[in-house]
């Protein structure tokens, strides 16, 4: 691979990597602080990046913006009221609002799976005619995704910091401490699942816009793959305080898509094999740590099998 | 303070494992007053607990708390008022959050976007500094790392962070080592007297029933068989409190965990 070949496939991770971050953003806050494995992911991608199509289409890209989050968060009060206030169990309310968003994101896109964006402006296109004559004029899809990941990790780094977020924290950390004490778990998880799918919407809305097309698969998979990134990033800079953890988010999805995007470029891997890829980072690295505590029993038993077996 | 009127909780109603855990009980507790619960397994101490503070909602009779009616009021917003320690030291706060994190969210004050000032963590720091553990130094350090002897100090931090009007001791030192446990008792009674606090404690251990606070009430079959305080209390002893629970309840004081003397 030469040079400019190279560049290239960077600037594509480094694009998607931030489009994808504010999902990884988006779990950091359900999965990492409030221990909620939100499920209802997928669907809310693709509703942010329906939302938001439509109303780029309909001739305003900036309103996009504000109309994804807002959906997103509509989707995360469903999940967090289905799961806080109607028992249903939390995995299971993720999997019924996703199922559910399934139609409503064809509806939103008036019954059609796909919506071509060629023709319309979008942020990107905006972003574009702005810069133009400065140096950055080609990089637009970097600058529009890179403000919108700086202003989510500065507000994460601000919310999570906060008496609110503090308490979010414990709701996730400690659920026995907060159960009898003066926070309301209810209202916790639904503002922590409000906030987290806000910027799922978000992340959806940019990756539709910055593909010029939004259509109905365009989130499949994305919990495991946003959940690739976040394992990685928390490897990386799982310690210190909220601003590291975050920033180690952005790191996460931005190497996930490098080294993905590596193997593509070298025909490593054909491109059917993301989710496949995703899946066994997840598995792995949720799998490892577990087997690492189990090793001593593991390795006592074998030890003490090839040792009876010795002794006939 | 506390008016405890004719409260009864029967779990699993109608059902083979039905078991009435408390009984019409009644109690009232003046401002200020200090009470040591003692009682067989099983007497309802810990369902008295967890019927003043919220856990569940009792069958019949009222709670009020400081001419408040909370008889119906969620855990939540009870814990406004009333402080709670476990036996579990891993159980009052957050090992994933920080020391001053734990303590910014107890302190409680300011609204839900105020954040942790310079201001609070001097005050944070010198209220650590009381517990003598070294904690003021390591501030920012997780929770998780701390021992139980120093987790459950910190709880009790917490817990008095605003003076509750009510505090519940539910055998808080029980899991300690005994070094650890004459610690935190000291700091108990210390915080307890500064602030007046009335404060209820279960304990097993009957020398510290009489030794602490200035009332001590036996339980037994989900009701309250004996309360002594004032002159009557202050001239009792171990053997002569538990005659006076046998003659109560025609029974020996059955707990496997009772301790008689130090």
């Amino acid at each position: 691979m030469d040079l400019p070949a190279l560049l290239a496939v960077g600037q594509t991770a480094l694009e998607l990597g931030l489009i994808c971050s504010l999902t990884v953003l988006a779990l950091f806050l359900s999965y990492s602080m409030l221990n909620v494995c939100d499920l209802s992911t997928d669907g809310c991608f693709t509703l942010g990046a329906a939302v938001g199509a439509v109303v780029a289409a309909a001739g305003h890209p900036l309103l996009s913006i504000p109309a994804a989050m807002l959906a997103g968060m509509c989707s995360g009060l469903v999940t967090a009221l289905l799961q806080t206030k109607f028992g249903i169990d939390s995995l299971l309310s993720g999997i019924i609002v996703n199922t559910g968003l399934y139609s409503v994101n064809i509806a939103v896109m008036s019954g059609s799976a796909q919506i071509n964006l060629n023709k319309s402006g979008t942020v990107f296109t905006m972003v574009k005619d702005l810069l133009a004559g400065t140096p950055l004029v080609g990089q637009s899809t970097t600058v529009v995704a890179g403000a919108a990941v700086i202003l989510t990790v500065a507000f994460l780094t601000f919310f999570l910091n906060t008496r609110l977020g503090l308490a979010i924290r414990a709701t996730g950390n400690n659920p026995d401490m907060v159960r009898s004490s003066s926070i309301n778990p209810v209202f916790t998880t639904i503002v922590g699942l409000c906030v987290a799918n806000t910027f799922t919407g978000l992340s959806g809305c940019l990756m539709a816009q910055s593909q010029k097309m939004s259509e109905i698969n365009i989130g499949s998979g994305m919990v495991t793959i946003a959940l690739a990134s976040l394992l990685i990033g928390s490897t990386l800079l799982g310690r210190g305080g909220i601003f590291t953890r975050a920033v180690g988010m952005v790191v996460g999805a931005f190497i996930f898509r490098l080294v993905y995007a590596v193997a593509l470029r070298l025909d490593v891997l054909p491109a059917f094999m993301l989710k496949l890829i995703s899946s066994v980072i997840v598995a792995l690295a949720i799998a490892l740590p577990y087997l690492k505590a189990q090793w001593p029993t593991i390795s006592r038993r074998l030890s003490y099998r090839s040792a009876s077996r010795g002794g006939n | 303070m506390l008016n405890i009127a004719n409260i009864s909780k029967t779990f699993n109603p109608g059902t083979v494992n039905e078991k009435k855990a408390i009984t019409g009980l009644s109690l009232h507790l003046a401002p200020g007053d200090f009470v040591t619960i003692i009682g067989s397994n099983g007497a309802g101490k810990s369902t008295l607990f967890n019927a003043i503070a919220g856990s569940f909602l009792t069958d019949s009779g009222s709670i009020v708390l400081d001419g408040q009616d909370i008889t119906f009021l969620p855990e939540f917003k009870r814990a406004k008022s009333i402080g709670r320690l476990f036996q579990d030291p891993m159980r009052g706060s957050a090992p994933g959050m920080s020391i001053e994190e734990n303590l910014a969210l107890a302190a409680g004050s300011g609204g839900w976007f105020s954040h942790m000032g310079q201001k609070d963590r001097m005050r944070f720091r010198d209220k650590l500094a009381l517990l003598d553990m070294g904690l003021e130094d390591r501030m920012r350090q997780p929770v998780g790392l701390l021992s139980g002897g120093q987790r459950q100090a910190l709880t009790l931090l917490m817990a008095t962070m605003m003076p509750p009007k009510l505090l519940l001791l539910d055998e808080h030192t029980a899991a300690l080592d005994p070094g650890t446990a004459e610690k935190v008792l000291k700091l108990t009674r210390d915080i307890v007297a500064e602030h007046h606090i009335t404060t209820m404690m279960v304990t097993h251990n009957m020398k510290q029933a009489l030794d602490l606070g200035s009332r001590t009430l036996m339980m037994a079959g989900g009701n309250i068989v004996l309360d002594v305080s004032g002159q009557e209390r202050s001239g009792m002893t171990v053997d002569g409190l538990l005659r006076r629970f046998k003659a109560g309840t025609g029974k020996d004081l059955d707990n496997d965990r009772i301790l008689l003397s130090e």
